[in-house]
């Protein structure tokens, strides 16, 4: 098993979401993040999907998804130079002012800025990798046990400028 | 000029020769069928019930090579179309199916007759989508006759509004359409021709295995001639049957869980399995770990998605069969592998199929049909009647059998030979059924005999659910869970075997054809088999039921149980020994 990532081509139209969940769903294929927005073609929309599989059932996933009549182009970012980020917010409630001080620390070593702000809570933004995210998440947890409330936009991906190169 | 929506769809059917519409109306497709009314280039046909409209289709679609067009209204008529769609995509059967829907603005309002039916159908189909502004029609259109009948053959559904069918437009329908998510595979890889034909022509012991693909793609004649010039022994697939004369003296048998011992050991044996147009169904590898597996395995399918799904190929060539085929015929040389062909000549000889039963039997029904019918169609059902028919029925470029491989669809044969009949009217149709699915779509007589067509539907029965019992009394110590067609309310509940207080007819086919205005035969004595048969093919006029009533318990023979590799196969059962 693998994580792996997928860059897809669709057509901007109704239902298109539906089909390609409904195919990782039928064919009970495992979907770990999907975000999808239209691209400069505004027919065309984009996807990034992630997802954890081993060779071969990656290997029907991509051909089951360009058989698709609305798949446009299936690119597997898996083993691509590529810039990926995701933007993550959290907010953290009940903050002491221990934890106020606490939290810009944090906010000093990690990159995160602390967009919003009251008497008693914080809400955090963080644009990184999945992988530094889910640390991050995992960081936070164990400091502000039961305080927060998370909220993930999944992962972007595009080829790094170089690879056109190559 | 501007015409409506409903016209322009009688005009998109005109230009894509359409020349019968399987169709039944409903208040959302009532535009449409007024834009049909006193057309005379599209025979309208109306069966009785929608699953019977597709099936219908379907048999037209499968028998004739061209699309099969459907036509229904939302909600129910929509929703009944839904196992006839999964049966004809499953078979790569071209089909477009016309849904009524809702008006736009009231398409997610719960509104009456309303279903998502793209939703329903899109795992089902090959492409399924609403049409939503009548600008699109046209293009829309145009797309779903393109996508059914390119590539793999499959079924789209169009779901049309009630206001677009309405709306005034433009009249134009395009010559072609280009889809850029969509570009079937047009080409063969030469190289990928050449490695495969250097691997056959080292081989000791290969086999052609040959699925559907090769019929769908009308390769027949090619196929033959690849396994002459070749000399290499050819195995089908249930699907695949017929892709070369099955008397011809190349020809094993099929493959699979009732697959004849030849083929199954030859499969087991051979040292390269070039497969063409099959996906490796699990009905055909048994214990998939040890299909074929001494074999280095070549497979051709115009479906990338079916080559390693199942089965780890070594050469995979994505394209068309018919083009592939041709393609090696041009290189491919003959092989000296008459040792070979004698060890699978043997296997045939020794393990022949053969119901050593007493009295009248399947086989002796299916090789009167053999013997009476040269040129013909024959549909089955689903279960013993369909395996039987696999087993038995001699198939070349003038018999030709259709059926429901992937998806197994009872009720599918009755209505399909209503379909291939109108678009075969000069050839003999036959319809072999068993008294379960007969009666899945038994409405159908009244579509049979309002349109005049002579159908032969021979029912096989048993009074069971024959494939379901034989499991039972095989694999689940003859504990007969619902299986008996003739169950009373007041009989025995651990009645594991039928007696003299079983009610004799569950219902009485001869009257029932009868009162639909159709004709009925009851055969109950071999020697009655082939005149029942020629008393049939000289009725012209009206369908024609003959019920064969056979064993009760009769069981369909070899069989590899559940689990079991493919060579691994039980030859006779107790029941069948008689």
């Amino acid at each position: 098993m693998k994580k792996r990532w997928i860059c897809l081509f669709v057509e901007n139209e109704i239902g298109v979401l539906a089909s390609i969940t409904g195919l990782f769903s039928g064919k009970s294929y495992n979907l770990d993040s999907l975000t999808v927005g239209t691209t400069e073609d505004n027919t065309i929309s984009r996807m990034t999907i992630g997802l954890t599989s081993d060779d071969k059932t990656f290997e029907q996933i991509k051909k089951q998804l360009n058989r698709s009549v609305e798949v446009i182009k299936v690119v597997d970012y898996t083993d691509m130079p590529i810039h990926m980020k995701e933007i993550l917010f959290i907010k953290i409630n009940n903050c002491s002012n221990d934890d106020k001080t606490e939290i810009f620390r944090i906010a000093q070593i990690f990159p995160i800025s602390v967009i919003d702000y009251d008497f008693t809570s914080a809400l955090l933004e963080c644009t990184q990798t999945e992988s530094k995210n889910n640390a991050l998440i995992i960081f936070l947890k164990k400091k502000f046990l039961n305080r927060l409330e998370i909220v993930r936009g999944g992962s972007v991906a595009i080829e790094t400028i170089g690879i056109s190169e190559k | 000029m501007e015409i409506t929506g409903a016209e322009l769809f009688i005009k998109a059917l005109k230009e894509e020769n359409v020349d019968v519409l399987f169709a039944y109306p409903g208040g959302q497709a009532i535009d449409l069928f007024n834009a049909l009314y006193g057309e005379k280039d599209i025979e309208v046909v109306l069966p009785r019930h929608e699953q019977g409209l597709v099936h219908a289709a379907d048999g037209y679609a499968r028998s004739t090579g061209k699309v099969g067009v459907c036509l229904v209204t939302s909600g129910p008529g929509a929703t009944n179309l839904v196992t006839g769609v999964a049966t004809a995509n499953y078979d790569g059967v071209p089909l477009v199916c016309f849904t009524g829907q809702v008006p736009t603005n009231l398409i997610g309002n719960d509104a009456f007759q309303e279903v998502d039916i793209v939703g329903i159908t899109k795992s089902i189909s090959k492409y399924a989508v609403t049409v939503r502004k009548r600008e699109d029609l046209a293009e829309t259109i145009k797309k779903a006759f393109y996508i059914a009948k390119t590539g793999k053959p499959g079924v789209v559904v169009v779901d049309f509004p009630k206001d677009i069918q309405r709306e005034y437009g433009g009249d134009l329908y395009p010559a072609e359409v280009n889809i850029r998510g969509y570009k079937p595979n047009a080409s063969v890889h030469i190289g990928q021709i050449k490695k495969a034909l250097e691997t056959l022509n080292d081989a000791k012991k290969p086999v052609f295995l040959i699925g559907g693909g090769v019929n769908i793609a009308n390769a027949n004649d090619e196929m033959t001639k690849l396994a002459e010039l070749t000399g290499i022994p050819v195995i089908t697939t249930i699907m695949g049957k017929g892709a070369i004369p099955t008397t011809h003296k190349l020809y094993v048998g099929n493959i699979g869980i009732h697959g004849s011992y030849a083929a199954n050991s030859a499969i087991s044996n051979c040292d390269v399995l070039f497969s063409i147009g099959t996906r490796f169904n699990d009905r055909i590898t048994g214990k998939i770990e040890e299909f074929a597996q001494n074999a280095t395995i070549i497979h051709i399918d115009i479906d990338t998605a079916s080559i390693s799904r199942n089965i780890a190929v070594d050469i995979p060539i994505v394209g068309d069969a018919k083009n592939a085929i041709c393609a090696l015929i041009e290189k491919a040389v003959p092989l000296n592998i008459t040792e070979w062909t004698e060890q699978i000549d043997l296997w045939k000889k020794y393990y022949p199929i053969n119901m050593t039963h007493t009295g009248m039997t399947p086989q002796m029904i299916i090789q009167s049909i053999n013997k009476i019918f040269d040129n013909a169609i024959i549909t089955t059902d689903v279960g013993q009647n369909q395996l039987w028919a696999t087993q038995f029925l001699d198939l070349d470029k003038n018999r030709k059998m259709l059926t429901s491989g992937g998806l197994g669809t009872m009720g599918y044969g009755f209505p399909a030979a209503i379909g291939a009949k109108i678009g075969n009217p000069k050839k003999d149709v036959i319809a072999i059924s068993g008294d379960g699915g007969m009666q899945m779509n038994i409405q159908e007589m009244a579509t049979a005999v309002v349109y005049e067509l002579p159908i032969i539907i021979c029912i096989l029965n048993n009074g069971y659910l024959g494939n379901v019992r034989q499991w039972q009394e095989m694999f689940f110590n003859k504990r007969y869970s619902n299986t008996c067609m003739r169950y009373r309310k007041s009989c025995s509940i651990d009645c594991n075997t039928p007696n003299k207080c079983c009610p004799e007819y569950t219902p009485d086919f001869i009257k029932l054809a009868e009162s639909y205005g159709a004709k009925g035969i009851r055969v109950t004595k071999a020697e009655d088999i082939e005149n029942a048969l020629m008393d049939a093919r000289h009725n012209m006029k009206v369908p024609i039921v003959i019920e064969f009533i056979i064993d009760r318990e009769i069981n369909v023979m070899p069989i590899v149980p559940p689990g079991n590799p493919l060579n691994d196969i039980i030859l006779e059962s107790e029941e069948n020994k008689g």
